[in-house]
């Protein structure tokens, strides 16, 4: 019986729906954008953080020491940000949470005034070459 | 372009970050560069794939799982308070395309690196950052037991547009990965001042 079964595996037979969707591969149980209130894209603003964007804590703003209001994600992206100015990519790191959702997340924090978000230098105003020649003397020290 | 980021002028007390991106075939590196140059061990950030990413492609035989994420390894180097730079692993594989289309907004520029054993592996890579012109440099990392082949042989092998630097490296090695950073610095401020020249004149 069980060498049938072996075979039916081995063919690729698709698995019985529901008998296997939550082993270790399958991630986090709970849906990510569950966390987001279904939402996939940040508030009115519409602005899409790049994942260098530096986001920095407004500490006297209401709201960032108010439990009311943010659910627990917004507020370990707020914990993240009370020890330094941290980019969109290491807040997504640090949180665990997926880019995508960090940045809805982070879109309510900005309208609630909590966080201010830095735009990257765009690419057709590349640092001057003051800044370049810091980054090469920057890095012939490490 | 320009307008849409018009807001960005904070002055300069703004923090700055710069970001570079290392691109290559699957198992070529990218990660182990990262680390070697990175001061934070290399963080991961998971980006949920959107439809664009689920087109089947070949992964010949290297993994039959069927992602939902695709990740994306990074570090940082602190240049000064203020001042840092973001390395960048881009996914290894074609489908992941749109992530690289985001990745490379406002990079400074890239970092291919390549295998001399299997060259072909970062040629998408190569003519992604041409046609965007985006300054690149060429990375061999010499793995042990790999022939070595001279800078020139791997420039005129990928048919390199003159003056795309060709470094060897080991990117395991801090001071390699540095050296092969330092390279692309001062080429992406060479392209750029390029091009500014263009335009004036």
């Amino acid at each position: 019986m069980w060498r049938t079964q072996m075979n039916a595996d081995r063919t690729g037979a698709p698995l019985e729906p529901g008998s296997q969707w939550y082993d270790g591969e399958a991630g986090p149980l709970v849906r990510p954008y569950a966390m987001t209130g279904g939402r996939t894209r940040p508030g009115p603003a519409g602005v899409r953080f790049d994942l260098i964007a530096l986001v920095t804590l407004d500490a006297a703003a209401p709201g960032v020491d108010d439990d009311t209001g943010l659910g627990p994600e917004h507020r370990a992206l707020i914990d993240l940000c009370r020890t330094e100015t941290q980019s969109v990519a290491e807040l997504a790191a640090g949180a665990d949470l997926p880019v995508g959702v960090v940045r809805v997340l982070l879109g309510d924090l900005l309208e609630l005034g909590c966080v201010t978000v830095s735009r990257p230098v765009p690419p057709a105003q590349l640092p001057d070459e003051r800044i370049l020649r810091e980054v090469i003397e920057g890095l012939r020290a490490l | 372009m320009v307008s849409e980021h018009s807001d960005a002028q904070d002055g300069e007390t703004a923090a700055l970050a710069l970001k570079i991106l290392v691109a290559g075939g699957f198992g070529v590196g990218k990660t182990t560069l990262v680390g070697a140059v990175s001061e934070i061990r290399p963080l991961r950030t998971e980006e949920l794939l959107s439809e664009a990413g689920q087109s089947v492609d070949d992964t010949d035989g290297v993994d039959q799982k069927v992602t939902t994420t695709v990740a994306m390894d990074f570090g940082r180097i602190t240049i000064r308070s203020g001042l840092s730079l973001y390395l960048f692993g881009t996914p290894g594989q074609d489908r992941f395309w749109f992530l690289w289309d985001e990745l490379s907004q406002g990079a400074l520029g890239a970092v291919v690196l390549a295998d001399t054993r299997r060259l072909e592996d970062c040629f998408p890579a190569v003519d992604y950052f041409e046609h965007r012109r985006i300054p690149f440099v060429v990375a061999v990392n010499c793995f042990t037991g790999a022939r070595t082949y001279g800078a020139q042989d791997v420039s005129r092998a990928l048919d390199l547009d003159r003056g795309t630097p060709v470094v060897l490296c080991d990117a395991r090695d801090r001071d390699s990965g540095k050296e092969v950073l330092i390279r692309l610095v001062e080429y992406a401020g060479r392209m750029h001042t390029a091009r500014l020249l263009d335009s004036v004149g």
